[in-house]
């Protein structure tokens, strides 16, 4: 039957970016997660005021050493991540092997930063509503560390071994998308866990 | 490279035949648990939704058995406490929101034109992970560990010393089935919906139906999180000792309400805006004209969506807040009438100027009308801070409740079932069954919850398993419990309608009530892949509008592919492959539930989780190797 079409044959079948379904799928979940990481930053700010000092009284603020550097990690890591989303992007192999692993090894060090955080705060979860606060809130955030580890090096495996295809290096695209995410809240999770104590 | 306007020889027997192929319901155990067709993981979902309610529903009827007339023994405190908590909480998180977002994920992707959601694999774990919390509520319920602290779960009630034992621990994890479970719902309707709309339907020109799951999935989004935050905190007090909610080490028992609420109130929108989609759609068809006021309509959706962030604090009126703060929140509450308003204005004038059309459907439309505005009027009352102290936790708010819940969403709900039943079955409902319910359903429900105004206003507190003969409660709610079994007789007859369309129901043709939008344009029951060539849109009313349309063709058709198209004016822009069936999603919510269910008891389940949910992801994720170089396309 003859009859008028719209013929999308040439069109490409791959893209990336916003152009994507995967990109918007992403996108999702950062706003999930960043609801709930907003969401979690307000009660923390909200018990703040049934104290008349913060930390409380007989604990000491939390030590800055482990967490500062944790900043300046997570920025550092921006820079491999991104030159393996640059070069997912003109979808070539091995400098996405070389980006992705050295970014994988910048998480794995942060994850091991994230230990002595925890041990900075100079207190547990059940002494009290602060310990409970900040233990959820650095909590949080090192789940996403611990999941985007288990990704990246995931990523990475496939990356090197498996039966790539085209559409694998969207996912590497999007996967630094999450990781731009979760080193963007670093710095308010950062400021309200580490300095905020400090300013009472 | 972009798409080309042409004239060509479409064969549509070898494209149908090699869709037919490609997009062949798996069978065996994988067709069973491995399906990815949105359409089967959405009849599922709606299936076990309308199961809970069932459930759900004899709950409702033991209570109004119970307080049928005054020192009934039929059940104890106890027992009437994880009653009236397990109906609550199934009502909202295990029939409400996801039958909702099942009617989405049936419908949506119908309605845009294309062939499945954005995330098939993900949509089928959705489920999957539901129906575990759904599972988990009801066995805890038969085993006398129901949660018994309300649905809304308040501290210190709900907390470790005032609730010892594993019921709110229930009730918590549950929590993070069904939020799972939405928000994955959430993120496929909203994808779908941006990404792979047929070629030329602009926003501008999306169904209100669609518009409608639009804004819910991103209430979904930004509200799901707050309880997300919130059971997580009210878990972990219980099981690790934290102090969220402990007073005592410098925890806020208000914390709980303010992000329960900032939850729970998005949610009745999230439960009601559906809804509208429903009655838009509805009458839009029966009055056989478009819709007065498509883009008040739109804006309607979408500033009730904001609002509906705004309302949280009218809930927690009577906890002492300070004043000023209430007034602004008496002031949103408010407010937000005046979007329902606009949208039931545009109703009216649409069933006012069109030629109507009286069917079932439509019935149960005007059913919603009355009994909401009469709900609507209730919360503008309740909205006013003064009059919310006087009737706080009294069978007002009850009747007020299910007034919007009911009558706001069941109702729709009902009259979009019977709408869509000819697509979904293939087969036509009986008419007459359909009227009668309607009537029996209105009659039913007026008479339960009309005189839970009075009582509420003569001093009746709710969640009370018993009252006193001197009261005088006793008639009207004799008469509210003859209304209940009223309601019980309608759903019976709205099942058995169902039945019969499935058994004897005459053949539905492909668009039997004369609709304008695209599911109506394939066969009752759609093929797998939806279409045979993906349509091409060029107005608002497509099937009102252009009867021989413009199609889509050159997309393959050996794979699953589908057409990705710019968010806003829905510009073709790439093909993309979906994923087919396969048993991962399946595994991975097994897997998730154990350690989830295992976290009610030691905080090791969270590890445990971990470790069991790597493998069947890693399985999920990993590419199975198939040649991908082959290029069949549909000839063009």
């Amino acid at each position: 039957m003859r009859r008028p079409v719209l013929d999308v044959s040439a069109l490409p079948p791959i893209a990336y970016g916003s152009r994507t379904t995967i990109w918007w799928g992403v996108l999702g979940l950062i706003a999930i997660e960043g609801a709930a990481l907003a969401l979690t930053a307000v009660a923390a700010l909200y018990l703040r005021q049934n104290f008349m000092t913060w930390p409380p009284y007989g604990t000491p603020p939390p030590g800055l050493a482990a967490a500062t550097a944790n900043v300046v990690l997570l920025a550092l890591s921006v820079w491999p991540m991104y030159v393996a989303d640059r070069a997912a992007q003109r979808e070539r192999r091995l400098p996405v092997i070389i980006a992705l692993g050295i970014a994988c090894v910048f998480n794995v060090a942060t994850l091991a930063l994230r230990g002595f955080e925890f041990a900075a705060l100079n207190c547990w979860w059940d002494d009290h509503a602060y310990g409970s606060a900040v233990w959820l809130l650095l909590g949080m955030h090192a789940a996403h560390l611990v999941a985007s580890a288990i990704e990246n090096v995931l990523l990475l495996a496939l990356v090197v071994k498996g039966p790539l295809e085209r559409k694998h290096f969207v996912d590497v695209h999007v996967n630094a998308l999450y990781w731009y995410f979760i080193v963007a809240v670093w710095v308010p999770v950062y400021v309200l866990v580490f300095l905020a104590p400090r300013w009472s | 490279m972009s798409a080309e306007l042409a004239v060509r020889d479409v064969d549509d027997a070898a494209t149908r035949a090699a869709l037919e192929v490609t997009w062949a319901p798996p069978r065996g155990v994988l067709g069973l648990l491995g399906t990815v067709n949105h359409k089967v993981v959405a009849i599922r979902y709606i299936v076990s939704a309308f199961v809970f309610f069932a459930l759900a529903g004899v709950l409702a009827l033991v209570m109004r058995a119970q307080l049928a007339y005054p020192e009934a023994r039929l059940v104890g405190p106890d027992l009437y406490n994880q009653i009236f908590t397990v109906h609550g909480s199934t009502m909202m998180f295990l029939f409400a929101v996801p039958v909702m977002e099942a009617m989405g994920l049936y419908l949506v992707p119908l309605m845009v034109g294309t062939r499945n959601v954005a995330f098939p694999r993900l949509n089928a774990f959705g489920f999957w992970i539901y129906l575990i919390g759904g599972a988990l509520l009801w066995a805890a319920f038969l085993l006398n560990v129901g949660p018994d602290a309300g649905w809304f779960a308040y501290v210190p009630l709900a907390g470790p010393d005032q609730a010892p034992g594993k019921r709110i621990d229930v009730w918590a994890q549950m929590i993070t089935f069904t939020e799972l479970a939405a928000l994955v719902g959430a993120v496929e309707l909203v994808v779908t919906t941006l990404k792979l709309r047929a070629p030329g339907m602009s926003l501008n020109r999306v169904p209100l139906f669609v518009w409608a799951m639009l804004v819910t999935a991103f209430m979904v989004i930004f509200a799901m999180p707050a309880i997300m935050v919130a059971s997580t905190m009210l878990a972990m007090d219980r099981l690790v000792d934290t102090h969220f909610f402990n007073v005592a080490e410098g925890g806020d028992a208000l914390l709980w309400q303010h992000l329960f609420w900032f939850f729970g109130h998005p949610e009745v929108y999230i439960i009601f805006i559906p809804a509208t989609g429903f009655v838009s759609t509805i009458v839009q068809t029966f009055a056989r004209r478009p819709i007065v006021g498509y883009p008040a309509m739109v804006l309607s959706l979408i500033a009730t969506g904001f609002l509906g962030f705004g309302l949280w604090v009218h809930h927690m009126f009577a906890t002492g807040l300070p004043s000023l703060g209430e007034s602004f929140f008496t002031a949103a509450s408010m407010l937000i009438a005046i979007p329902t308003g606009v949208q039931i204005f545009c109703w009216l004038a649409t069933l006012r100027s069109g030629r109507v059309l009286v069917r079932a459907p439509l019935l149960y439309v005007l059913a919603f009308v009355a009994t909401f505005v009469l709900g609507g009027l209730s919360g503008v009352m309740v909205a006013s801070a003064p009059l919310d102290l006087q009737l706080h936790d009294t069978f007002f708010v009850v009747a007020h409740l299910h007034y919007v819940l009911i009558g706001g969403s069941v109702f729709p709900l009902l009259g979009a079932l019977h709408y869509w039943l000819p697509k979904m079955s293939g087969r036509m409902p009986s008419e007459g069954l359909g009227r009668l319910t309607v009537a029996i359903l209105f009659v039913g429900f007026q008479l339960t919850f009309f005189p839970m105004h009075q009582l509420g206003l003569a001093g009746m507190p709710r969640r009370v398993y018993t009252y006193l003969p001197e009261t005088g409660w006793g008639p009207l709610n004799a008469l509210s419990s003859v209304g209940a079994a009223l309601l019980g007789v309608a759903v019976l007859l709205f099942v058995a309608n169902v039945a019969w369309t499935l058994r004897r129901g005459a053949r539905a043709e492909d668009d039997p009530w004369g609709a304008d939008t695209l599911e109506w344009s394939t066969t009752s029951p759609p093929p797998a892949y939806n279409f045979v060539h993906i349509p091409v849109v060029e107005s608002r009313h497509p099937l009102w509008t252009h009867p021989s349309p413009r199609v889509v063709t050159g997309l393959r058709i050996d794979v699953r592919e589908v057409l990705v198209t710019d968010a806003i004016d829905a510009v073709p822009d790439h093909r993309h492959m979906l994923d087919g069936p396969t048993l991962y999603p399946f595994l991975t919510a097994m897997a998730a539930g154990i350690g989830i269910i295992t976290a009610i008891f030691t905080p090791w389940g969270i590890t445990v989780g971990v470790v069991l949910t790597l493998p069947p992801l890693i399985g999920w994720f990993w590419p199975a190797g198939e040649a991908i170089a082959g290029t069949t396309r549909e000839k063009a």
